[in-house]
């Protein structure tokens, strides 16, 4: 453990450097030039590439570590996403690894020093059918046993908690009762990947924004460097973090990942009054949400089955949501929505994600997070910073390797992923 | 007043129709024509909301789509509409409206003594502290409740909203000058022509410019001839009050229409729809979204009483209301010269303060001439005022716009406008990935008129640079030859209209932020986003934070991110980001712009998708059947399925009871007919049928049925269902009820991407037929009542045959295959004969006593058989061989079936995989909670391994006992036969802290070998 403490943002700090005109303060993160090589190049400064990082140098002490961009640190689905966290999932595996995230967010704020705003609302998943019942049953038999919290709702305490939800049987598809996990919440997402950039750059990891991957030099099976648009630069361990484009940096490496990247769309409202406290999630009616502490209702669409890179989505799938989130808060029809965007996600065909080693040595993958992956952003680095450290999976991240598609050991999580796939 | 209605008689409100409304309960008058941010104005209203983190005096700042702080609730319960921009609600006779901000009252409001410390609470500043997680628990909560605007109504909205589709050959977006001309000239050509303009009559700014002539007539006389030879046109629809929010892919735009808000709550007509979305695919887009008139920025920009320029001109020109006594015009340009000459021409005091120390002689002269003060080489420092403006501070500028140390006067004032230059509204140019392009000289990110011609999409007037009224008429006439050109067509040469006497411009200055003689950071706060409260030390801050990229800059201070999505504030922010950072404007770039250009409803974007609608829902041919017999109903997809028939006053468990006997002992009948049914027909069916399921078909003799396990690429099973051998080339498949649709096109992919050889082709007929379920050990006599030319003895039609025939009349497919394990009939009929033959049915089964069943007793009965519900006993992760039915698996076939590689592979294979079992508790009368999970102890640790969990669980009345099926790990082999007891039978079910001890058992409870079904 490097004896690094960040301590400079403070109440404190604020003031003094108030009186001061704000004019002390230090660069969140440096922005260096590139060294010649590194011993470790994380590709993507997306949050889960800067936890990587972040914990590489201060849980594994490594001292050589850089992060390649191709755009503006955090600017692909870390800026995009709704900023849910939870950890309910409904398989051991992927359970444990989520509550191993959301055991991270709970000290994140104070281990970056830097407020992630991370709100533990409560995430309530909905069940409109006796199967949804069912599910969410079993889910929560299956959070209690890993430990997780979760208790089940009727329809009656669900409308206690949300007052404007309408559990009425006017509704198409009634609300029956929901799951909830009460130390789920939101988080400010932009700030995890800020904070974990500042973090990762106080423990001397180089950020390189404005640099591309156009290459990997492999040799004897090995990696050896990667050409960027900003030069050649050497590597003895290469992790990829790439979302969207993951397939795009596999495909330099002469590997084909299980991947298919669609278009997903979110939106916001207009600022409003406090109106909804919760996160509430319906997979049913195909529509999730929860308020921002600046007022807007932050808004998740669906994907487009159409594969693309393009960051934006169609249209119908906008409005289908709007239709999702009347049906659920009939109320809500009379906002407007004031904002709508697409990030792109990388989806594996059991909606797991892909922590891996690869058949390049030194070459590793983190990917295939899908629809879901804010949620994970410091537990994935946590263990993708081990894996890549000691060239061996943490027990967390074993299962969720490339072997599985060979194994067929998948893990089934279309369920508890909130959109469908 | 200081703001007030003066006389003007060429402005567009109607002095002969008085209108009253309130404005936080306060009786105010204003007239039609008027928007409630003139109206306010007419009567002197200046403040009307508190700033959204220092909680500053803030009012009316623009006169359209661009304002970000007169955010008023109009209405009120369910009708109730949060967030209107003031300066875009027209005003209706009895409007109510009400402040969205300041608390416990505008004057006196409680965050505004936060905002005094605002020095402490630069951009990002909670990211720094409240991180103690028991203080950031407390802090949140008062953070949410002092943010945001509106309130949102309690109630279920009233109204209704709808969809229209168009095909456009020329869709034009804009109404003001370049757009109508653009209009005219593809409506001449004949050619099908949509122009929508988001304001309540077209025109643009020509609505504020009175005094301008064009083609020698006054504005307001050339726009009516121009409106009149369009509406002339029957290939040309003009649409006002419709707002194109959103440019997509291809073509399409969404625009938002306006059809009641605008009338008075009385004259609303509750049966018709509030908003409507037009989706309008084109053929050819012209964008004629013109520009907005940007603000400079200078300290304490930010009081009631200071806005825009042009919204000046426009109270003025367009509503007649003069917004200050003495008013101050702070300028870099000349577009703001002629308002201040109309203001000057009205009896207002207007002192001109251009940041240029060479002035536009032309233009000077003319501001002297209508008694206008004149300050060459100034800028303002700061303001002066409480909960209004009551005086600048003037500052001298060099004439590279640099302050120049020294005294400088101080003007008493009660209004300020602004113009730092146009800026275009390039937003729907942008939403489907076009980049607009910065132009030096005109100051601008411009949409290059003919940058995306490829596209089919045009720029035409001051969107594509030309800010002047001459120039834009003359570049749409040339872009207009370009788009007709496209259609094989030439425009009538008849360019007069392109002559006007507006004066020409020389060129602005390079001025975004007014300097005050400080480092940034050390004046008076000089904001660039009101309605986020960002001002210029706050983007500094962020570059010297290394928050350096514009999307970095946006998000830590939220420049932009407003409901007026930036349309005042981005270009100020990016050039002064750019001076920040020491680059150059394009090198800065900018933000991304999205959807929506304008809030829009979700009612609108739901359309009508909301309430009864959102999903249709179906209804079986015999559902009045059941609703007359007082069925309670489940929803099953989009189905409603009868779920159980309680008599008097039974629960569901006593119906249930009473309908398994009846099933089990007598008679009963179940509506099956939402079973998914695919007709196929084809000479290669079978060998369809051989790949997608995991059993053979070739044998399949006609008049003979089969039960099938479908699986997906992983050998997981995905749907089952029975498909009957109609012909030789024709078959009859049934897939689970959930499952139809995604069976079908799981078929239709692989016929269509992998098999286009094969010569199949499948049809839906899930809704042609009905069918009813006629079960239990008197079904044959029930059946033989009301079917005669049938067979139906054992010998002759035997268990998993079916048979044609006629049932109450009617020609029916009579399938001898059960669900329950008892003898039963499927009777399928054309589905409008199902009603008819449900009643036969139930009539010939009087004696016998014939009961209705539903899902629930369906689902014990098959429970009660250890038959498996797809998606409820199994989840995607099971194969046939977890559900111990190797005998639905034939390795033998030619060619593979779906699934078949995967079932060999190392984890798919393995011994111990979770296996299908049934669970007995050790109490009878206990029924396990679906979902709970399979432990081997009671010893609780955390993660606890599970074994498994109940899938479906039941009091099963024929067996007197609960009775539970489940997936339990290696369950196949920990099942007790009778006398064994080796203790790996033995597990606990647990659910919500209680665990049940049960024993592993074969899922088959009842009639093991199947006599009861052959009898």
């Amino acid at each position: 453990m490097s004896g690094i403490v960040n301590k400079d943002y403070s109440f404190w700090s604020l003031f003094t450097k108030g009186l001061r005109h704000h004019e002390g303060w230090e660069p969140a993160w440096r922005s260096p030039e590139p060294q010649k090589s590194y011993d470790f190049v994380i590709v993507g400064a997306g949050g889960h590439g800067l936890a990587t990082a972040y914990y590489l140098a201060k849980e594994h002490g490594a001292k050589s570590v850089v992060v390649l961009e191709k755009g503006y640190l955090g600017g692909g689905n870390t800026a995009r996403n709704t900023t849910i966290v939870r950890s309910n999932y409904l398989w051991d595996d992927a359970a444990l690894l989520y509550e191993h995230a959301l055991k991270l967010w709970e000290g994140l704020t104070q281990d970056l020093n830097f407020n992630v705003m991370f709100s533990q609302r409560g995430v309530f998943n909905l069940g409109h059918t006796l199967q949804d019942m069912r599910d969410i049953e079993r889910r929560v038999a299956s959070n209690n046993l890993n430990g997780i919290d979760a208790l089940v709702l009727d329809a009656r305490e669900v409308k206690e908690r949300i007052p404007l939800i309408d559990t009425s049987k006017r509704a198409r598809y009634p609300i029956l009762g929901a799951s909830l996990q009460p130390r789920g919440g939101v988080a400010r997402h932009d700030a995890v990947a800020w904070g974990f950039a500042r973090g990762a750059s106080k423990y001397g990891v180089d950020i390189i924004e404005n640099c591309e991957v156009v290459g990997m030099d492999i040799a004897d099976g090995r990696i050896k460097g990667l050409e960027t648009t900003r030069g050649y630069i050497g590597a003895s361990r290469v992790g990829c973090v790439a979302a969207g484009h993951s397939s795009v940096l596999a495909a330099m490496a002469g590997i084909r990942l299980p991947l298919e990247s669609h278009p997903l769309q979110a939106l916001v409202s207009e600022s409003m009054k406090p109106c909804l406290d919760t996160v509430v999630m319906s997979n049913a009616v195909h529509g999730y949400l929860s308020q921002s502490d600046k007022g807007e209702l932050v808004i998740g669409a669906g994907i487009d089955h159409f594969n693309s890179y393009a960051q934006r989505g169609s249209p119908h799938v906008i409005e289908h949501t709007a239709a999702a989130i009347i049906e659920m808060f009939p109320m809500f029809s009379r906002l407007r929505m004031n904002r709508q965007w697409g990030g792109i996600v990388d989806t594996a065909p059991d909606a797991c994600p892909i922590i891996s080693k690869t058949r390049v040595k030194g070459l590793y993958f983190n990917c295939g997070w899908g629809t879901g992956g804010f949620k994970a952003t410091p537990g994935s680095g946590h263990v993708f910073a081990h894996t890549l450290a000691h060239d061996e999976p943490h027990p967390l991240n074993a299962a969720f390797s490339l072997d599985r598609f060979w194994s067929g050991h998948l893990i089934d999580e279309h369920g508890a992923a909130g959109v469908a796939h | 007043m200081t703001s007030h209605r003066i006389d003007l008689p060429c402005a567009r409100i109607d002095r002969s129709q008085p209108l009253s409304f309130t404005f936080d309960g306060i009786r105010l008058a204003g007239f039609v024509g008027d928007t409630l941010a003139s109206a306010l104005l007419a009567n002197g209203w200046r403040m009307l909301g508190r700033s959204f983190k220092y909680g500053r005096p803030r009012g009316i700042v623009g006169s359209g789509p661009e304002e970000p702080n007169a955010l008023v609730q109009v209405e009120a319960g369910a009708n109730t509409i949060p967030n209107l921009k003031a300066t875009q609600v027209e005003l209706y006779d009895g409007l109510v409206a009400r402040r969205t901000t300041g608390w416990p009252s505008l004057r006196a409001d409680l965050k505004s003594l936060g905002g005094r410390f605002g020095r402490f609470m630069p951009a990002g500043f909670y990211y720094k502290t409240f991180k103690p997680e028991f203080a950031w628990r407390r802090i949140e909560p008062l953070i949410r409740n002092a943010a945001g605007y509106g309130a949102t109504p309690l109630d279920a909205d009233p109204d209704l909203y709808d969809h229209q589709h168009h095909h456009a050959q020329v869709l034009v977006v804009g109404g003001g000058a370049a757009g109508l001309a653009a209009a005219l000239a593809a409506g001449r050509a004949g050619l099908d022509v949509i122009l929508v303009d988001e304001s309540s009559e077209p025109g643009g700014w020509l609505l504020s410019m009175p005094n301008v002539a064009i083609a020698g007539k006054p504005s307001g006389e050339w726009l009516s001839d121009i409106l009149a030879e369009l509406a002339s046109l029957p290939n040309v629809r003009v649409m006002p009050r419709t707002s194109a929010f959103a440019l997509h892919d291809l073509n399409l735009v969404q625009a938002v229409e306006q059809l009641q808000d605008h009338l008075a709550p009385a004259a609303r007509d509750s049966t018709k729809p509030r908003q409507r979305l037009h989706r309008i695919r084109a053929g050819r887009i012209v964008l004629a979204t013109g520009a907005i008139d940007r603000p400079l920025v200078f300290g304490q920009n930010d009081r009631p009483g200071i806005m825009t320029a042009s919204a000046l001109t426009t109270y003025l020109n367009r509503y007649a209301v003069a917004v200050g006594n003495r008013v101050v015009i702070l300028t870099s340009n000349d577009y703001a010269y002629q308002g201040a000459c109309d203001l000057a021409k009205a009896g207002v005091r207007v002192t001109l303060v251009d940041t240029r120390t060479a002035l536009d002689l032309a233009w000077e002269r003319k501001a002297r001439g209508a008694g206008i003060d004149v300050r060459a080489g100034y800028g303002i420092s700061r303001t002066h005022g409480s909960h209004a403006i009551d005086g600048v501070q003037l500052i001298k500028l060099d004439a590279a716009g640099n302050a120049v140390p020294g005294r400088a006067p101080y003007l008493d004032c009660d209004a300020v406008g602004s113009s730092g230059g146009l800026s275009p509204t390039v937003h729907l140019y942008c939403h489907d990935g076009g980049r607009p392009q910065w132009d030096e000289s005109r100051l601008a990110f411009i949409a290059p008129a003919t940058g995306r011609a490829r596209s089919g999409i045009f720029c035409v007037g001051a969107l594509a640079g030309e800010f002047g009224l001459s120039g834009a008429l003359e570049q749409t006439w040339i872009i207009m030859d370009e788009v007709l050109a496209t259609f094989g067509k030439e425009q009538a040469r008849e360019r007069t209209h392109a002559t006007t006497t507006e004066m020409t411009t020389s060129p602005a200055q390079r001025i975004f932020r007014v300097p005050d003689g400080k480092r940034e950071g050390h004046g008076k706060k000089a904001f660039v986003d009101f309605q986020n409260d960002v001002a210029t030390s706050d983007i500094h801050l962020a570059v010297r934070e290394n928050y350096r990229s514009i999307e970095h800059i946006k998000r830590y201070t939220a420049l932009g991110f407003g409901t007026d999505q930036g349309k005042l504030s981005n270009v100020n922010g990016f050039a002064i980001a750019a001076d920040a950072l020491g680059k150059s404007i394009p090198e800065v770039g900018t933000t991304t712009y999205r959807p929506a250009y304008s809030p829009v409803t979700f009612g609108t974007l739901a359309g009508p998708h909301a309430g009864n609608t959102f999903d249709p829902r179906r209804y079986t041919a015999m559902h009045a059947c059941h609703a007359k017999r007082g069925a309670a109903f489940e929803p099953v997809g989009q189905w409603l399925r009868p779920w159980y028939f309680p008599q008097g006053s039974e629960d569901m468990h006593a119906a249930v009871k009473r309908e398994c006997l009846a099933a089990r002992r007598g008679v009963a009948i179940m509506d099956a007919s939402t079973l998914g049914k695919i007709d196929l027909k084809g000479k290669d069916v079978r060998e369809l049928l051989n790949r997608v399921y995991a059993n053979a078909w070739t044998s399949l003799a006609p008049g003979k049925c089969r039960y099938g396990l479908m699986l997906d690429e992983n050998g997981m099973v995905m749907d089952d269902g029975v498909t009957a051998c109609i012909a030789d080339d024709h078959f009859h498949m049934t897939t689970t009820t959930g499952g139809a649709a995604r069976v079908l096109s799981w078929l239709e992919k692989w016929h269509q991407t992998e098999w286009p050889d094969l010569d199949v082709f499948m049809t839906s007929v899930t809704d042609h037929w009905a069918t009813a379920a006629v079960v239990g050990p008197k079904s044959r006599e029930v059946l033989a009542k009301v079917c005669k030319d049938i067979d139906l003895s054992p010998a002759a039609f035997k268990f998993m045959d079916w048979r044609e025939g006629t049932v109450a009349d009617v020609p029916a497919r009579v399938f001898r295959i059960s669900f329950s394990g008892e003898l039963a009939f499927e009777v399928n009929v054309e589905a409008t004969y199902g009603a008819h033959v449900w009643e036969a049915l139930m009539e010939a089964g009087a004696e016998h006593g014939i009961t209705p069943y539903g899902t629930e007793t369906m689902h014990v009965l098959r429970a009660e058989k250890g038959f498996i519900i797809v998606g409820q006993d199994t989840d995607g992760s099971l194969t046939p061989y977890d559900l111990d039915m190797a005998w639905a698996v034939s390795l033998k076939k030619a060619y593979s079936f779906l699934g078949q590689r995967s079932l060999t592979r190392e984890d798919t294979a393995r011994k111990g995989r979770k296996q299908l079992v049934g669970l007995l508790t050790e109490q009878p009368d206990v029924v396990l909670r679906e979902g709970a999970q399979i432990i081997e102890s009671t010893d609780i640790k955390h993660p606890m391994p599970m074994l498994g969990h109940v899938t479906s669980s039941y009091m099963s009345p024929e067996l007197g006992r609960s009775i539970a099926l489940a997936v339990v790990a290696d369950g196949i082999a920990r099942r007790s036969p009778e006398g064994v007891k080796d203790g790996r039978d033995v597990l606990y079910a647990w659910a919500r802290g209680d665990a049940h001890r049960v024993r592993v058992v074969s899922p088959v409870f009842l009639d093991p070998k199947g006599e009861r079904q052959n009898v």
